[in-house]
């Protein structure tokens, strides 16, 4: 047992911070942290300056173009970008998509598409929820009826996080409808300039344009962008899943929170006071703390043991409750704190060249607070991962 | 005991819940979050003809109510309704402190505010003063016969649209003292004062005012030199109770919102509903719901007690309220899953408001660290 990191991962650590001062554009860091909404040209930037240096898919193994490190290194590299407000990784390309290629695809789509991803050369998204199959996503409904060297598809998916921006999406749709669910479903590349698509919006309660609805229409697509075996489809959409949970805890998002938490009630003046020293506030802050250290500890110990190989099973799903609620809680605190200046709508705060309203800190509060209630529904909402946790460990 | 409401208050229940169901649903809503001003005179004037407004006020004044219980029938409907005008701001907090201080003339205003014509603005709170009523660092000076006001105003509600403000200021003392607030009826296009409005997240419009050497004559101060702080508070009590029952209101809707959704949403071919998981946490909303209805009459019993009881009363109902209403608007988002996240699902408003009335008048630690002080008292 030895809590403190090697010299080594030290030395690793020293290494990031190094890089993400020189060249994470300071700008880019601030509207991070500011919440302000980033274009695709400014993801696409933050992805290129990684890519230059390497560092784009430190997941994908080295033949692809990945980083040789091991998972306390990639544990290390997430938490040091979150700390320094870097723009989060665009993950459907990268970490959803590509893992599946490697491992289902054929070999002329890795050649074409995996550098394609890893230039930024494609923009993908995801095309797995629907309106009627959520977290019960084996029942969906979306078509694709095979017509000599295409197939025809019709339907509709929803919740397609940054579809507005995207090249391609790639689907799980239904090619058998007289079998059990599972077994009827097929992973298809779809190119989002195919006529009969359509995009629309869907805006938040917090007014951000993050995710959207795709429908389908007559939608031809080659066959030769079946990924894997046509009703096989399942079989790879759960082992993406297995990939969407990296970083799942946001240790590093937490910690970040927590800091910007206490600079503001530190700022904030309660009957004379600073609000950090009010009994009420600094005993919801403590128990939030506690709780982020221990889970900081949780996660590294699940994290050592992928290192040495062995996969994280159920942990994953008690890492993303714990590390959802414990974020929320974070969130929550820094509406409280920032007092009556919470409650300015946040396009009127951030965007712009306006002075903030009230104090800079304020202006996000209540926008993050409201937006991030769907970290404990989407990837599986924490309800589902409770389930998981119950029928692994208990049989049930 | 008797837990009834009475006739008058049954039927204003009854006709105000028919007008917003009729005139309020979230397509109207949502095209008034999107207007300039951010409220609807056509519903405002509607509400005014149905007696709304006057059934805040008591009969000295013009109304025919004005009871913590009256306050309390209509703020639950706005509520329910997820209601975005106004109606605390001129009228309880605006339309209160005129009538609670105001002399023959500036009475009159309160008669224009009942009938719907006038809209006001308090403007009390300052960019440091967080939620304590006692912080103001505006000050008021004698200048001959006139008064010259200078300062800044944080997060004015409705300041846009009010015809007049009512600004609090200093005339003596240190910043924090208790004595030496006064009040001023400011018109809104006074010289020298300025605004920068902006939405709000829940719904309506605010704006930081600056005063910038505005000349008022003596007589429009409200009450006496240096002494409004007591008015002040009085009036935030009402508007507590209001807000505490605009909370519970919301929480019903939220409530019946996600039953219905539980019972019709089918997942692994069956009513989400009927998985024990979310039928046990659907049921504590509902206990904790009927908590915050007792909560609401506790306050509103006691808006006419002597100052302490009241504020205990009122300090309790806000802690519980926020404390209910996080659970209530969290639960009920994640009940949904994504549709409560979209903007356009009636969810969505209903918990921001439910949520963001914990920024006005102290959180729930304020309200809690207000109980204590009480209660030991």
């Amino acid at each position: 047992m030895d809590l403190s990191y090697t010299d080594e991962e030290l030395a690793f650590r020293d290494e990031v911070r190094a890089f993400l001062d020189e060249k994470l554009p300071k700008e880019m860091a601030a509207k991070v942290a500011g919440r302000g909404e980033l274009t695709r040209e400014e993801m696409e930037k933050w992805h290129a300056i990684l890519n230059e240096k390497g560092w784009l898919a430190p997941n994908w193994p080295e033949e692809y173009g990945g980083c040789a490190w091991n998972a306390v290194q990639k544990h290390i590299f997430e938490e040091e970008c979150a700390f320094a407000n870097a723009p989060r990784i665009v993950p459907f390309g990268l970490s959803m998509l590509a893992p599946v290629l490697m491992k289902f695809g054929s070999q002329d789509q890795r050649d074409h598409y995996l550098p394609r991803i890893l230039n930024g050369d494609d923009w993908w998204c995801q095309g797995y929820s629907e309106p009627g199959a959520g977290s019960d996503l084996a029942s969906l409904k979306t078509r694709a009826v095979r017509d000599g060297d295409h197939y025809i598809v019709n339907g509709q998916k929803t919740w397609t996080t940054l579809g507005q921006h995207a090249d391609w999406i790639f689907c799980l749709v239904r090619t058998d409808a007289d079998v059990k669910q599972q077994e009827g479903i097929s992973f298809l590349l779809i190119d989002m300039n195919t006529p009969g698509i359509e995009v629309r919006p869907i805006i938040l309660l917090d007014g951000t344009h993050e995710v959207n609805e795709v429908w389908f229409t007559d939608v031809k697509v080659p066959v030769e962008n079946l990924v894997g075996e046509e009703n096989k489809g399942w079989t790879y959409a759960k082992y993406l899943l297995t990939h969407e949970r990296t970083n799942i805890a946001g240790v590093g998002n937490s910690q970040a929170g927590l800091e910007a938490v206490k600079r503001m009630a530190r700022a904030e003046i309660h009957n004379g006071r600073p609000l950090i020293e009010n009994p009420q506030f600094a005993a919801r802050m403590a128990q939030a703390e506690i709780d982020l250290m221990a889970m900081a500890t949780t996660n590294l110990r699940i994290v050592s043991k992928a290192a040495v190989g062995q996969a994280p099973g159920v942990e994953a799903s008690m890492l993303k409750v714990k590390g959802t609620v414990i974020r929320q809680e974070i969130n929550d605190l820094a509406r409280r704190a920032a007092g009556p200046y919470a409650m300015p709508f946040p396009s009127e705060a951030v965007e712009g060249d306006n002075d903030p309203i009230g104090p800079e800190y304020a202006g996000p509060v209540s926008a993050a607070y409201f937006n991030n209630r769907k970290l404990s529904i989407f990837g599986g909402s924490n309800e589902i991962q409770r389930g998981i946790i119950a029928k692994v460990t208990m049989g049930v | 005991m008797n837990f009834d409401l009475t006739e008058e208050r049954q039927m204003l229940q009854d006709t105000l819940r028919r007008f917003l169901s009729d005139k309020y649903d979230t397509a109207a809503r949502n095209a008034i979050l999107d207007s300039e001003t951010g409220l609807s005179e056509d519903i405002w004037n509607g509400l005014a003809e149905l007696g709304v407004i006057g059934a805040l006020f008591n009969e000295d004044d013009g109304g025919f109510g004005g009871a913590g219980f009256d306050i309390a029938v209509v703020f639950e409907e706005l509520g329910r309704a997820g209601v975005v005008e106004p109606m605390l701001d001129t009228a309880i907090l605006g339309g209160g402190l005129l009538a609670a201080l105001g002399d023959d003339a500036q009475k009159e205003m309160v008669e224009e505010v009942i009938g719907g014509a006038l809209h006001l603005a308090v403007a009390h709170g300052e960019p440091a003063s967080r939620y304590d009523l006692n912080r103001v660092e505006t000050t008021a000076k004698a200048a001959g016969d006139s008064i010259v006001l200078n300062g800044r105003k944080a997060v004015v509600v409705n300041a846009e649209a009010a015809d007049h403000l009512i600004v609090s200021a200093r005339e003596s003392g240190a910043v924090g003292d208790v004595d030496g607030i006064s009040l001023f009826v400011v018109p809104s296009d006074a010289a020298g004062l300025t605004m920068r409005g902006y939405a709000l997240m829940a719904g309506g419009r605010a704006a930081e005012v600056t005063l910038d050497d505005v000349n008022v004559p003596a007589s429009a101060r409200l009450g006496e030199a240096g002494k409004a702080l007591p008015a002040i508070e009085t009036a935030v009590a009402a508007a507590n109770v209001a807000l505490a029952a605009e909370t519970m209101g919301a929480m019903q809707s939220a409530t019946e919102l996600t039953k219905d959704y539980l019972m019709t949403r089918k997942q692994f071919g069956r009513p989400i509903g009927t998985f024990q998981a979310l039928a046990h946490r659907m049921s504590d909303m509902l206990i904790e719901l009927e908590q915050a209805r007792s909560a609401v009459i506790n306050a509103a019993g006691h808006l006419e007690s002597d100052a302490r009881i009241r504020d205990m009363q009122i300090a309790s109902a806000r802690n519980l309220m926020g404390r209910v209403g996080r659970l209530v608007a969290e639960e009920s988002i994640q009940m949904h899953g994504g549709i409560a996240m979209t903007q356009e699902y009636e969810l969505a408003h209903i918990a921001k408001r439910i949520t963001m009335a914990d920024h006005r008048f102290g959180d729930t630690d304020y309200h809690l660290e207000r109980f204590i002080a009480l209660s030991a008292a």
